[in-house]
This record gives C-alpha cells, structure tokens and sequence, in this order.
C-alpha cells in the first residue's frame, strides 16, 4: 500500500512542469476533482476526523444511560436528542463512526493486499496464469458479498470479524479485475518493454513502474469498495450479524425499530443519512480519482496525442 | 477527359492584389474555394488558443493544390474550417467561400448538401473512418440511397463500378465483405470510391496515405491523380511529405505555425524555394540518392500559431533573423513568382546570388 | 554479398556486434472456428552487423522487421536460428538476473512511438538515472567500463549528449514534443552502454526538421562511441543517411542484402526496384499520372 500513497496528487501536481504557469492550489484541486469531489472528500476528512478525535468531540460517554431522556428530543444537552435508552445520539454516531468506518477499511485493505499481487501476476504474464486467476475471480464474483458474509456468520457466529473475512474474499474480484485491466494496458506499452530490455525484473517493473502508474485507478476503485463494504457490514449490522448491539455504530443504530414504531425517527435518520452521504462521497471521489471527469472536447493538452492517429475527435495540439 | 487542370498556374491569385494574376490568368474563372483571413481560435480551459492565424488561399475548378506542414502548423485545422468540423467551442473569423457561398453563413440544409455534393474527405486512417460493423456495400451506398434517392440496385451496381475504377478486383465480391476483411490500402481505395460516388467539386485529402506502405501509396496516390483528372475535381492534399506534396499537386503551399509561409508552383519549389523555412524542410530530408555528410537540420522544434510571438513565428529557428522578424509580422508577398512571407528573403537570396555568381 | 542461409547457429567466433543465423518466427493465429494457423513472420534470415558497423533492415508493413529486433533484444522467443550479440549466444532467453543485465549492457533499443516508450510518471533524468544506477557495480562487458570509469557517465552528461536542457530533463514526458521523448530514449538506451544500439522506426513518428536533428545526433554518437546500428526502417532514404549495409526483408525472407549504395543505387531484385522507384522524389510521378 505504501506505493500507493503518492498518488491522488499525481494528476494535478506537477510543480516541475515547465510551460505551466503556477495556478492557485485551490484552482488545481478544482480542475482535478471538480467542486463534487472538492466537496465529497472535505465530507470524508470531517468524518474521518470525528472517527479519529471521537473522545475530544463527543459532548457525552455514548454508552451512558439515563432513562429520564429516554427519547428525548434535541436539547442543549443532547444535540441530537437521545434514544430508547437515553444514550446521546450525537455522541453514538461519533463514535459509531469508528466502527463503521474500520470494517470497510479493512475490507478494502485486505482485498487490495490479496487482488492486487494476483491482477499484477494476471497482467504480466497472461495466458494461462491469468486465465486461471480470471476463472478464479468469475467464480468469486458470482456469489453476492453479502450471502458470503451470511453465511460465515453462520458457521462462525456473528461479531465483525467472520463479516470483515467474508467481505474481503467477497471485494478481491471487485478491486482485482479493474486493476488487471488497467495492469494490462501498461504492460502492453513499449515503455514497459524498454525496462525489460534494461533487464529490470519482474517485480520491479510490475511495482515501480506499472502499479504507480495505475495508482489513480486503485485508489479510485478502492474508493469506490469503500462505499460499498459500508453498506454492506451496515446492512449486517442492522441485520444483527456484524457489530453487536451495545457497541454504537451506524448501522447498528438504523435497526433501532422500536424507536421508529414509537414515532422517533431521528435517532434511526440520523446514522442513515451519514450511512449515504459516505457512501456517496466515496463514490463520487472514487471517480474523480480515478479520472472519470465529464470530458471536454475543447480542451487542447499539448503532445497529448499521438501524431498518427487522426480521430476527427482528438483534442490534438494544432492541426497537423 | 484529359482536360488538364485550368487555371492551376498562378501562386498569386491568393492575394486580392496579386498583380501577375492579371497577365498568366486574364480569364481565370471564379475559384472553386476561397480562403481570405482565416483565423480559428480553439476554447482551452483558461481561454482560447489560435491554431490558424489568417489564412489566404484560393483554389480553381479541377485544381490540386498541396497544403504541407508539420506538426502543429494548422494543415489539418484548414480543411476542418472548410467543412465546418472544427471542435466546438471554436471561434472563427475571415471567410470561407466555396463556389462564392460563404461556408460559414450557410444553413442546415446547405451546409448538408454542401457536404454531400460539394466536398469529399479522404482521411489518413480509414479504418476509423469506415463503420467495422457494417459491410463495404453498404457505406458506398448508403449516401446515394438515403440521400440521392437511387434505387438500391443501380447504386450497387455504381458502387461496383467505382471499385473497378479505383483498382479493386472483383468489386461484386468486395460489395459483402466487411471492412476489416480489407488491407490498409484496400480501404483506403473505397474510401476513394466512396467520395468518388459523391462526385463533389472538391477532394479534401488529409494525409491520405501516410499510414499506407510506400508502394501502396504509389498506387494510391496514382488512382486519386488520375480520377481527379479525368473528373475535373479540385483537391486540397495536405500531407507532411513535401516530395510527395510536389508529385501530386500544381502548386504548394507551406504552412507554419498556423500561417501560409510560401507558396510556389511545385516544380518551381523544389528548385527555387524561398523561405528559409522551406529551405529548411527541404534540406532536412535525407536523400535517397547519396548520403549526406550531416543533414541541414532546422534548430529548436515546430511550434503552434499560440506558441508563436508577435513577429515571424519561425523567427526562433531560422539562420537569418533579425531584430525586426521578432519584432513585426512579415506578409505574405510576392517573390520570384510565388507568394512568400518573410522579412529578409530578397536580402537573403540578392546575397546568395552574389556568392554563387563570384 | 548474401550470408548462407543455411547455417543455423550463428558464428559465435567472429567479433560481429551482431550475428544471425536462419532466424525464423512462426506465430500461430487463431483461425475461423476456433481452429489454427501458422503465420511465419520471419523465415529464415541471416544477417551480420560488424562491430561498429550499421545495417538497416528496410521492408513494409508484414515484413517482419519488428519481429527480428523483438527477438533481438528477447521480447520474442525465436522458432528457430540463432542469435548471437558479441559473440555470445542470446537465442535463448536469459536465465537469470545476472544474464539478463549482461545482455542489456550489450544491446539496447530505440521504440517508434516516442509517446508510449516513456514512463508517464518519470522525468527524463530519473529514468536515465534509474538505469544508470541498475547498471551501476555490476560486471561490464569488458569494454564497457571504459567511457564510467573515465569521465563518470551521469544522466546530466547523457541529457546533454543528447541535447535536452536541464529544464527539460526535470520535465515529464507530456510535456515534451516527440523529439524532445526520442532524445530522452535514446539517452536511457545509451545509459547502458551498449555496443549495438536497434532502432526501430526510431526517427519516422518525428516531424521531419526534428527527424534531421534526430539523424544528426545519432551519427554523432557512432562516431562518438563506436557504437553499432541496427535501423529498421520503412524508409529507404533514412536507410541511406545512417546506414554502410542494407537488408531488405520482404513476407519475412530476405531479397537482398548488401552495401548500401549499391543495394539502392542498383538493386538486383525486382521488388527493391519497385521499393525504391515508389519513393517520391523531386520529379516523381505517381503511376498512371501523366496526362
């Protein structure tokens, strides 16, 4: 992962680049995310902080009962009201956003660490390795995430782990497949065979070279899993199959149906909405990232395009 | 149908006061397409960049005329004003005129037929340019049936034709196969057929055979030359290749930076260039016939009409600059018979002369 | 001047830089019906280039000019024939790593596309000096140390050699012409300081006042450092320019080989008349164009 690390700043920063004036840092990040990822990802780091900092900004132990503000609406003591219980909803949902966002991240982590060295190996030496690992990935893919994780559930019993496992094995296919296509694409440059004419080996070429090139793309797709393995352990959660009932979490706190048979519906709307503005956000950035931008046909990138191909399309420097 | 081309001879009729125009051509007929001050300006992110900076050039009925450049020099912008397929967002002005109609005044309507009957394309890659899905039959006749309103019957059997007349050996069988059945030459022959269906006034050849084989473009070359003739068509050959430029075309015109720098007869090119750009070109060329000790390669790289200063734009590459190339933009006037744009060309070629006669 | 083809291990005892012997490449390509056949690409070709010396392979598209120099530097395993670069076996590919970064201080080569040959995320100098430093401590090929051990050989003097400023070499590859990535290339190809240097269709994606520079700066690097040339070209009059011996290769089989002035002043075969008279030239005519 750590070769990873460079790369969202890639596209845009090129402080070396001759040619180009020096434009506000504001006014780059723009062009590279766009104002829905600029906003999506300022969404992302606020949640992520309140994840981090959970003991310094909950204004209660999210845990303390107090059967007198069972239910009780918002308040200058409870900002957000409280639940059944009288638990503070706000403090709940800081720190409930630690555990819904470590289960995702190690979904993700896990999922990349096993996809990424098999899709490398699928890309560079094809045939027969990567129709196996193909047929591997088809047959992984067929079986829904969340059925797999049921099913670990089943024989493992509920708790975070048996999900996170069954996730992670569910999300490979997910993550490996956009990073073989892409592998691929750079193994078939000549810039590649040019390192193997220097007698660069494998893995060398494969992760300097190839995987910092598709960092973009990973991140993007990793972005995109994301969201999805959020959903997904939410659902579990609610199902009560992931994360158990005492410790807060988003997901845990939409299935508190007595709330809504009572008429309360801010303690359940409340994690629900965080659940899709993450989700969102992660998808949105996710795209940007990986540089799905609505195309502009008038922009012209100078030297961008090969001097033989003569698409009537291409943003081609100046005629010729 | 061996009427040479009329007209065709005179360099000078690109300039409204072109004076020799008079004496070679006094009843020169009125041109084919017309060019005057044509600047395109393409939308970029922060603004807008000019690719073509005031282009004039006319063309006569059945005349071939070469546009030559390099990369960036705004060859291929040119022939997408003429048809009006510039990227959107493009800002134009000066006017293009084909047959006296202003290109860029006509209406919807118009400007299809215009397409249809008065310009045909022939691109560098006809692969891209031919649907893969569907067969060589149906892209010959599509424009005939749907736009002409002939039988489907007489159109194939026009389309065969054709084929035959471009080269193509058992044309009926040709008529079914798909497009990637077909070589790179091939293709490029029924992309030949296909605008000689159309039978338009005006041939726009875009690097027509950059990406074919050297004997194939031979061919290629051949049959667009010969057909042209024979139908009297005029025809604008953009292509790189100078050498090649001067086979096929009357006349030539060298493009830089968006600009017209020269323009000569083409037999008078080759032998009495005046630009130092086209010098350069010329000089930068190995030969086939001997090696040369060193090539008289132009310094620095080509660059585009925004790239360039308010002065000459091959100021920054050229041997002969002064103060004033950078400083004034040169016109394009009258020189030894062709049209150049340069500040010092009489002072550099009275000197020249000099050196060779002493 | 043709080499006997039917020797089929390549002459390991001369001091050739290369030497081919009946090289030969079969691919199979799947046919209609999920069945098979055999294209030959390169059938049965033998060609020497002598230590310092500089052979063009001319030929068109199908002529299985690429295929040669892919098997060349071991992107393609060879069907049969042998190749041999100073002297050493390369038929086979390398074993292991120590082999292979032998081989690649022997022979390097020069792409055609300079837009795709590049790393995207690399500056100039750091590719350079990537391979500099993986070259760098290792065994030479006995001569190789000569021009390192002297002056030290850093990118900046390989940047130079080649002509890029040093503004330039800290740039990426979009934001340099195509001439500008041919130069970096070639410098990263001569890092390694190989004997033999391949190009293939090095200079014909250049504009053409940047093909000259690029020609210029690659006869003065011959004469330079000795090196020899391998060009694959389509284009016969480059062919001329950089080149003492010709090969013109035709459907993968050799037509004729020679010196270069006599094989293109007057070619004995057909096909490399028809090769040549197709070139246009002041005073050419297409076919069927005179009126």
């Amino acid at each position: 992962m750590t070769t990873l690390a460079a790369a969202p700043g890639a596209p845009a920063g090129t402080p070396t680049a001759p040619g180009r004036t020096a434009r506000a840092p504001l006014a780059r990040l723009r062009r590279t995310f766009g104002i829905s990822g600029i906003l999506a990802g300022v969404f992302l780091l606020a949640v992520l902080v309140l994840a981090v900092a959970a003991p310094l900004l909950a204004p209660a132990d999210p845990n303390a009962q107090s059967l007198l503000d069972s239910y009780a609406g918002p308040s200058s003591a409870h900002l957000l009201g409280a639940d059944g219980i009288g638990r503070d909803i706000l403090s709940r949902l800081v720190f409930g956003s630690r555990t819904s966002l470590l289960g995702p991240a190690l979904v993700v982590s896990i999922s990349l660490l096993v996809g990424i060295p098999l899709a490398l190996l699928a890309a560079w030496y094809g045939g027969l390795v990567d129709a196996t690992v193909a047929r591997v990935f088809d047959l992984v893919y067929a079986l829904p995430g969340l059925l797999l994780a049921v099913l670990a559930v089943a024989l493992f019993g509920p708790g975070l782990t048996p999900a996170v496992a069954a996730l992670s094995i569910a999300y490979v296919p997910f993550l490996a497949r956009i990073v073989r296509a892409a592998a691929l694409q750079q193994r078939n440059s000549p810039y590649v065979d040019a390192l193997a004419v220097q007698g660069f080996g494998v893995v060398r070429i494969t992760v300097r070279h190839i995987l910092r090139n598709i960092a973009p793309v990973v991140l993007g797709q990793a972005a995109i899993a994301f969201g999805y393995a959020l959903l997904d352990l939410a659902s579990l959660s609610y199902l009560g199959l992931a994360v158990q009932a005492p410790t807060s979490d988003w997901g845990v706190m939409v299935s508190d149906s007595d709330a809504l048979m009572k008429g309360y519906w801010l303690p359940v709307l409340a994690p629900g909405v965080l659940i899709v503005l993450c989700v969102l956000s992660l998808t949105v950035l996710g795209a940007r990232i990986s540089g799905e931008r609505p195309q502009s046909y008038l922009r012209l990138r100078r030297g961008a395009t090969k001097r033989s191909t003569t698409k009537p399309s291409t943003t081609k420097g100046a005629g010729a | 149908m061996t009427s040479s081309s009329p007209g065709g001879s005179d360099p000078l009729r690109a300039t409204p006061d072109g004076t020799a125009a008079a004496t070679a051509h006094p009843a020169t007929a009125a041109p084919l397409l017309e060019l005057s001050g044509l600047t395109v300006r393409l939308a970029v992110e922060d603004g807008s960049r000019a690719v073509l900076d005031g282009i004039d050039l006319s063309l006569a009925p059945g005349e071939a005329l070469g546009l030559v450049g390099e990369s960036g020099s705004g060859k291929s912008m040119t022939v997408r004003a003429v048809t009006r397929l510039l990227p959107g967002g493009a800002e134009v002005d000066g006017t293009v005129r084909f047959e006296g109609q202003d290109v860029n005044a006509m209406s919807g309507p118009e400007l299809r037929a215009y397409r249809d009957r008065g310009v045909g394309m022939i691109f560098q890659d006809p692969r891209a340019h031919i649907n893969p899905t569907r067969r060589i039959g149906a892209f010959l006749t599509e424009a005939l049936i749907r736009n002409r309103g002939t039988g489907r019957r007489e159109a194939e059997a026009r389309a065969a034709a054709v084929l035959a007349e471009v080269g193509i050996d058992s044309p009926e069988r040709r008529l079914r196969q798909y497009p990637h059945e077909l070589s790179g030459g091939m293709l490029q022959r029924v992309m030949i057929a296909s605008v000689l269906l159309a039978e338009p006034r005006l041939i726009l050849a875009d690097e027509p055979t950059t990406a074919l084989d050297v004997t194939i473009q031979a061919e290629v070359v051949g049959i667009l030359d010969r057909l042209r003739r024979e139908r009297g068509m005029g025809m604008v050959f953009i292509t790189h290749d100078l050498d090649l430029a001067l086979a096929v075309c009357r006349r030539v015109a060298v493009m830089y930076a968006g600009r017209i720098v020269e323009v000569r007869e083409a037999e008078e090119l080759h032998r009495r260039a005046a630009h130092p750009y086209t010098l350069g070109l010329l000089g930068s060329r190995p030969s086939i016939d001997e090696r040369a000790d060193r090539l008289d390669a132009i310094p620095g790289r080509p660059v585009s009409a925004f790239e360039s200063g308010p002065g000459c734009a091959f100021a920054d590459r050229c041997a002969h600059v002064q103060p004033v190339c950078r400083e004034e933009r040169p016109e394009l006037e009258p020189f030894q018979g062709g049209l150049v744009r340069c500040h010092r060309v009489a002072e550099i070629h009275s000197r020249q002369d000099q050196e060779a006669s002493a | 001047m043709t080499n006997s083809p039917d020797v089929s291990t390549p002459d390991l005892s001369t001091s050739d830089a290369v030497s081919v012997a009946g090289l030969s490449k079969v691919f199979r390509v799947p046919a209609g019906k999920g069945g098979q056949t055999r294209h030959t690409a390169v059938d049965e070709v033998s060609f020497r280039v002598p230590a310092g010396g500089s052979l063009g392979i001319v030929g068109e598209s199908g002529s299985g000019k690429t295929t040669v120099a892919r098997m060349l530097v071991g992107l393609e395993r060879p069907s049969a024939g042998g190749i041999a670069v100073l002297g050493r076996d390369r038929t086979a590919p390398a074993r292991w790593a120590g082999e292979r970064n032998r081989r690649a201080r022997e022979l390097q080569i020069v792409f055609q596309d300079p837009y795709t040959s590049l790393d995207p995320s690399q500056s100039a100098r750091s590719a350079v000096q990537e391979v500099l430093r993986h070259h760098s401590g290792r065994q030479g090929t006995g001569r190789a140390g000569d021009r390192s051990a002297g002056g030290g050989l850093t990118a900046e003097r390989l940047l130079d050699q080649v002509g890029l400023t040093e503004r330039q070499s800290l740039a990426r590859p979009r934001d340099l012409s195509g001439g500008q990535r041919q130069r970096v290339a070639i410098a990263r190809a001569l890092a390694a300081e190989p004997k033999v240097l391949i190009l293939d269709e090095a200079v014909s994606a250049l504009d053409v006042s940047i093909q000259a520079q690029i020609l210029n700066l690659l006869a003065d690097i011959r004469t330079e450092t000795g090196i020899a040339y391998l060009l694959i070209s389509h284009d016969l009059a480059v062919v001329r320019q950089l080149c003492d011996t010709v090969l013109v290769l035709r459907r993968g089989r050799v037509v004729e080989q020679g010196d270069c002035g006599a094989v293109l002043d007057d070619p004995a075969e057909d096909y490399t008349r028809a090769l040549r008279s197709a070139v246009p030239v002041p005073g050419w005519q297409p076919p069927n164009a005179r009126v």
